[in-house]
């Protein structure tokens, strides 16, 4: 060190480059390495030379020329698009986020580029051929939420990506125009780590599946869909014993070639697996072939499987090491009780609605309070429910303080505790007051503005927030953009919140990522202000057909460095 | 267009119990509401609470197929998967069909291949909701009684059950709806 004899503390010792670019090539937490670039010119250029990986949560934040240029030496991207809402069909088709002006960058930039993470974006077809074609590193592709390309997308990737590990195809609208992509991965391709092919309608070639099973000798993932039978899974596990996560596809039909006891033994063999999932039509006589494997399971995605409490409980007793689980409402109150009794090391748990328009089924607050009580190491809960109480959120509050995400959705909307008949403000006063660590809550049921304010008083660390169908006034969001400083998503739909509330957080809009209002009181004037105010902000109104034009029915805020888009379609107006 | 109103306007065919409203604490409609959540009972002075003149104004009109949009949030996949099971399902063993009552806040399902007659449905269909339907006459319809059974059929039209043969109305019928008999009034007229 040149400096040994200064007593300046301020002074950064000068290490040699070589030492600290070798250093910073070792460091992947992204937090990590945005600290390092802020502390002086040197670790901010060290640090970009040498980053690997890049996340980029919003695709229209940066541009991929301005990526490129910072980042030289990129070989994995993850890149999310569309907002959340999307999911939910409140943007129109072609909004936006096309991969393809990113891959072109890319080919040039990044033309080593190993692994491509796709979330909501639009990628077509084309697109997926130009990656195949372009990128003779390109080893991952994993794509979720996505729409717009089919199988004959894939079949490029399967063609011409001579090192792929991992095929990943998670909850797209894909199309699949059936023909035998998986057939085209060639003879000599061996190194598929991850197949997830799950989302796909159509049968695919189970004499090619098994081949490619049989010589992929690292494959730790296998997700089949709903076309592959028992008897197949059972010959595709005995071929690889060596799975980590299994997707199981309809777990259904008759086995035809063998017992339960020939099942049960070839998943005895699989010591390694951890994930199950699937289970889209489970034969109820075949799941006790799945208890050699309970045991050590620690995710079980039954998310799709129509189960009764009996049936889940029968599972579950022999699954306690389970720290994730996804369940069907049709497991009832009772089911959860189960859940509560047998499940003690879980920390998430997510109940899907199988039927949200009938109010008989489903769950209520007596199953959440008695899975509160039993899994006492809860921080993750998703809960879709008819009916809530105050005192129950209350007693999960107290009985789970450690929630990081607290996401309930009372499935009607404005629906007061059923028991009170009062608004369900205390519950999520109780949750954020609670759950100091709590960083995405979504609130549903009656609220009033006093929700708002105690989750702008109460929810210090708070980074996501949904709203739907709730709050007073103005003061609501307001209490909300003023009190959390953390926030970084803010989705909103359906409330009475006005130009004042949007205007209200000026300083908070900056640092956060993006801000969603649709169906509440914005008006162009308002929007137009937000967007005067702050440069750095793209304020975006997407125009109905019909509507009054001085209302700004859906409002999409969000930072950028790209500056307004220049792919916007007619029906999204820049302000 | 008020875009912001229509989660409210499309909850105008509910009860006026579930309706949202800020009422006293001990008012009837709310001891009401507490006792068809907890014990799936309900009086038969709720029946009669609403008069027909009050329903008139909503005029006929099927119950509520569609949600709000996008609303509760479950992402579309998800969604498809668990209709096409349903739809699945529905063509296997067992028929069941929903069934709604006016005024009353829950839907029900009934399987129709447990019955073989028009006159064991109603029966069920009394059972299960506790009112009386009373007697079809093809030319009166249930006049004469306070409640009168309609159904969806395949081509989605609304028809007073009782009309076609029990066979011809097992294979159409796509679900139920109990209505008030002053607002069947129309559908029995040939």
């Amino acid at each position: 060190m040149t400096d040994s004899g200064s007593t300046d503390p301020t002074r950064i010792p000068s290490l040699p480059e070589v030492f600290l670019k070798r250093t910073f090539s070792l460091i992947n937490s992204t937090s990590d390495r945005n600290s390092l670039s802020l502390v002086c010119k040197d670790w901010y250029n060290y640090e970009r030379l040498t980053r690997r990986h890049v996340s980029i949560r919003n695709c229209y934040a940066v541009s991929p020329e301005i990526v490129a240029a910072r980042f030289p030496a990129i070989r994995s991207v993850s890149l999310k698009g569309k907002p959340r809402f999307s999911d939910f069909n409140l943007v129109p088709e072609e909004w936006g986020a096309d991969v393809q002006p990113w891959l072109s960058v890319f080919v040039t930039a990044y033309p080593l580029l190993e692994e491509l993470r796709l979330k909501r974006m639009s990628v077509c077809d084309d697109s997926l051929e130009f990656l195949a074609m372009n990128f003779d590193a390109f080893k991952a592709l994993s794509m979720l939420s996505c729409d717009g390309f089919s199988t004959i997308g894939l079949e490029a990737i399967a063609t011409h990506c001579k090192n792929l590990t991992e095929l990943d195809i998670q909850e797209n609208g894909v199309a699949d125009v059936g023909g035998d992509w998986l057939g085209f991965f060639p003879e000599n391709l061996t190194s598929l780590e991850v197949l997830n092919f799950a989302n796909l309608g159509n049968e695919v070639s189970f004499d090619v599946l098994e081949s490619l099973v049989s010589r992929s000798k690292s494959l730790r993932v296998l997700k089949v869909n709903q076309k592959v039978s028992l008897d197949q899974l059972r010959k595709l596990l005995v071929l690889a014993p060596q799975l980590t996560e299994l997707g199981t596809g309809t777990f259904s039909g008759d086995l035809v070639s063998s017992s339960v006891n020939e099942l049960e033994s070839a998943f005895s063999k699989c010591g390694n697996l951890q994930t199950l999932s699937g289970f889209w039509d489970p034969s109820l006589l075949y799941i006790p072939a799945l208890y050699p494997v309970c045991g050590g399971l620690t995710f079980l995605n039954l998310s799709y499987s129509v189960l009764g409490a009996d049936e889940l409980e029968q599972i579950l007793t022999h699954c306690k090491r389970l720290t994730r689980l996804w369940v069907l409402d049709t497991v009832g109150d009772k089911g959860l009780e189960a859940v509560g009794s047998h499940c003690p090391l879980l920390e998430e748990l997510r109940v899907y609605p199988d039927d949200p328009l009938d109010q008989q089924s489903g769950v209520s607050e007596s199953g959440l309070v008695a899975v509160s009580n039993g899994c006492p190491k809860l921080h993750y809960i998703l809960y879709f429910c008819q009916r809530m109480t105050n005192a129950a959120v209350v007693t999960v509050a107290q009985n789970c303080p450690d929630f990081t995400h607290f996401r309930l959705c009372i499935m009607k909307p404005h629906e007061p505790d059923y028991l009170t008949n009062e608004p369900m403000d205390e519950a999520f006063g109780a949750i954020v007051k609670t759950c100091v660590n709590l960083q995405r809550l979504s609130v549903s049921g009656l609220l009033t503005d006093l929700a708002f304010e105690y989750i702008g008083k109460y929810a210090k660390n708070l980074e996501t927030l949904s709203v739907a169908f709730a709050g007073n006034s103005d003061a609501g969001m307001e209490y909300v953009m003023r009190g959390c400083p953390k926030l970084k998503r803010l989705e909103i739909r359906d409330c009475p919140f006005g130009d004042s509330a949007l205007l209200s957080g000026l300083s908070q809009c900056e640092s956060m990522r993006s801000l969603w209002m649709s169906a509440c009181n914005l008006t162009m004037n308002g929007c137009k202000k937000l967007a005067q105010e702050k440069a750095m902000l793209n304020v975006e109104v997407i125009k109905d057909e019909d509507g009054d034009d001085s209302l700004a029915n859906k409002v999409y805020v969000y930072r950028t460095v790209a500056g307004p888009r220049k792919d916007a379609p007619p029906f999204v107006v820049t302000l | 267009m008020d875009q912001k109103r229509i989660p409210l306007n499309l909850f105008d065919n509910f009860d006026l119990a579930t309706e949202l409203r800020l009422g006293l604490p001990g008012s009837d409609d709310q001891t009401e509401k507490k006792t068809s959540l907890s014990g799936n009972k309900r009086s038969s002075s709720e029946m009669e609470s609403t008069t027909c003149s009050e329903e008139n104004e909503s005029r006929f009109s099927p119950p509520m197929k569609e949600q709000v949009v996008g609303w509760p949030p479950v992402r579309s996949y998800r969604k498809n998967i668990l209709q096409v099971k349903k739809n699945d399902s529905e063509s296997g063993s067992g028929m069941y069909v929903k069934v709604s009552m006016d005024g009353a806040p829950y839907l029900r399902k009934v399987d129709l291949k447990v019955y073989t007659s028009y006159e064991e449905l109603m029966k069920g269909l009394q059972a299960m909701f506790k009112c009386n339907i009373g007697l079809y006459s093809e030319k009166e319809g249930y006049n004469g009684s306070m409640h009168a059974p309609t159904y969806e059929d395949k081509d989605g039209d609304w028809m007073l059950v009782g009309d076609v043969p029990w066979e011809m109305f097992i294979s159409s019928c796509k679900r139920l709806r109990i209505m008030k008999s002053c607002e069947a009034r129309g559908l029995g007229d040939s």
